[in-house]
């Protein structure tokens, strides 16, 4: 099994999964039934994703695309923590969404030429879903930000409990290194300066100012969470542990 | 003259109730902008947004299940069903909006009490069998509702019930094929399996709505043909349908007066407890409160985003001006 391969595409998966995850705890409670519907829209399209790569996680080890999804521990689980944050109220949701549109934007469009078909082809289709992705939550945060005190001062808050987690997005090591080296993943250095361009962008026309504390969380890559995650893997993981080995 | 007047204006509206009745019997479509006696305005008003409300009130069972869907293809399934839900109440709260009834004022009335959902959702899903169990009973029973609603005299609301039927006879094959997995599976899905259809087989019949004999306001709006059959033909044909797939499932229906009648050529079937069914809908359901509370909570909570999108979009507005 090529380790660095199968490790590379739980980092993503679980990133796509957990998101999808807590995006769909949203599914019936949105703050208007348009938005709900765009909520549910984005959580279907990073579950896709999330389908895509558990199966080809799956494939390297032998395993079915459920069973790498539902039956790893904690540890295992290799998803930025950004994901996991609790939804919070609205603006919450929106700013994680757009700090993580902003990342995935142009890293699935580097992962299109990726030598691995599986990563290209589902890159291909991601930009796409992506690029829409982004449109809205930009649009959101710009919204929120330039919309009423409340909203702005809400914006606020949020962006002081979730700019910590967004360094991890350019985390890289010894997997990253070697698979860079062999054409098939995204070196995340390359993505940085778009990132915080778009950032940047979005911030000026939604008044906001990029924290001073450039403190940045990480661990999430070895599998080291906040204290979210046991809660939704106890939920997602329920059917799975309560009934093993079951069809559904 | 005053005299004169009023009764040239009860003429007129006499002459254009005759009119408008000849069109309902010759199968003519009403749309908006036709004129129509206010009764049947409001009697539409009332019945599509029931239907508005219902969707969205019953996107909730549905999505207590979401976040522990026991495998990814049920995961994905299941939000684009109940996003399916969703787009259904958009699309009848447009439909009532078209004969003049606001979507605030009408989500509102809602929230009030004032107007109604199927008390079908006030019930809880406890298992994952009930996902499977709504698909194929609560979203069957609402097919056949709807697919003679098709048919129904107006225009926007028989347009939006053929989008809808296709979405939900989808959604109908998708909830019978849960139950067939799990009725097919160890002992422990089977028993979920059939203890869902325990719990669901009565409130769905109810569905329907009361007996002919105890339903006012059937005669009225089936010689307008806002409704096309009477609420126990309905009941009837959904009976008539479900009990063979509960076989093939290999799952036994709750109800031991179920008997085949050759004379009849339909299901007999045994007494609905409608001291049951008209306490659920007073508001005495295992749920009632939990769902109205669930929907106020997102409008109240939204309410600063809403805020915020005006105001933004407004001052957008004044800049486009300026400039």
């Amino acid at each position: 099994m090529n380790k660095e391969l199968y490790e590379y595409v739980l980092r993503m998966g679980d990133d796509s999964l957990i998101l999808g995850q807590r995006l769909g705890e949203w599914c019936g409670h949105g703050p208007i039934l348009e938005e709900d519907i765009a909520l549910t829209n984005i959580a279907l399209d990073v579950l896709g994703q999330a389908r895509i790569l558990m199966d080809y996680a799956g494939k390297l080890t032998n395993k079915k695309e459920d069973e790498v999804a539902f039956l790893r521990e904690e540890r295992d689980y290799k998803n930025v923590l950004l994901v996991e944050q609790p939804n919070g109220d609205f603006a919450q949701t929106i700013l994680r969404q757009f700090f993580f549109d902003a990342f995935r934007l142009p890293f699935f469009k580097e992962l299109q030429n990726s030598k691995d078909e599986t990563l290209s082809g589902l890159a291909l289709k991601a930009v796409k879903e992506t690029t829409y992705h982004l449109q809205h939550s930009s649009n959101w945060v710009i919204r929120l930000g330039d919309g009423t005190d409340e909203s702005h001062q809400r914006l606020e808050t949020a962006l002081e409990d979730l700019w910590m987690f967004t360094g991890e997005f350019f985390y890289a090591d010894e997997v990253d290194t070697k698979l860079v080296n062999e054409g098939i993943a995204v070196d995340v250095n390359k993505i940085k300066p778009i990132w915080d361009a778009k950032v940047s962008e979005v911030f000026a026309q939604a008044k906001l100012q990029i924290p001073e504390n450039d403190w940045m969380q990480k661990g999430g890559r070895q599998g080291r969470h906040t204290e979210h995650l046991g809660f939704i893997l106890s939920e997602m993981q329920y059917m799975q542990r309560a009934y093993p080995g079951c069809e559904w | 003259m005053f005299n004169f007047v009023a009764m040239q204006v009860e003429n007129d509206v006499k002459q254009m109730e005759e009119q408008f009745q000849a069109k309902i019997d010759a199968d003519i479509r009403i749309e908006p902008r036709d004129w129509m006696p206010e009764k049947y305005r409001k009697t539409l008003i009332r019945q599509m947004s029931q239907h508005a409300h219902s969707e969205v009130v019953g996107m909730l069972p549905e999505a207590n299940w979401i976040t522990r869907a026991p495998s990814l293809r049920r995961k994905v399934a299941l939000l684009a069903k109940v996003q399916d839900e969703a787009g259904h109440g958009l699309y009848l709260y447009s439909a009532c909006e078209t004969l003049g009834a606001d979507r605030e004022e009408t989500i509102d009335d809602l929230h009030s009490g004032k107007a109604k959902y199927s008390s079908i959702f006030n019930y809880p899903t406890i298992t994952w069998a009930d996902i499977g169990a709504i698909g194929w009973l609560v979203d069957g029973a609402a097919i056949v509702n709807q697919v003679a609603l098709q048919k129904t005299s107006y225009g926007p609301y028989a347009r939006a019930m053929v989008k809808i039927c296709k979405e939900e006879s989808f959604h109908q094959r998708q909830g019978y094929e849960i139950i067939t997995v799990l009725a097919n599976g160890t002992p422990a899905q089977k028993a979920m399996a059939q203890d869902a259809l325990n719990r669901w087989w009565w409130p769905s019949l109810m569905m329907f709505g009361p007996t002919d004999a105890d339903s006012p306001n059937t005669q009225q709006s089936m010689a307008w043909r806002i409704k096309r059959h009477t609420n126990d033909d309905l009941r009837q044909m959904f009976i008539d349908a479900t009990v063979k797939q509960a076989e093939v499932a290999g799952l036994t229906i709750p109800d031991k007066d179920l008997k085949w009648n050759e004379e009849r050529g339909h299901y007999d079937f045994g007494e609905i407890d409608w001291e049951e069914f008209y306490n659920v809908i007073k508001g005495n359901g295992p749920c009632n409160k939990q769902r109205i509370e669930a929907r106020k909570k997102a409008k109240e909570e939204g309410m600063w985003v809403r805020e915020a999108a005006m105001a933004y979009a407004e001052k957008q507005k004044t800049k486009t001006k300026a400039a």
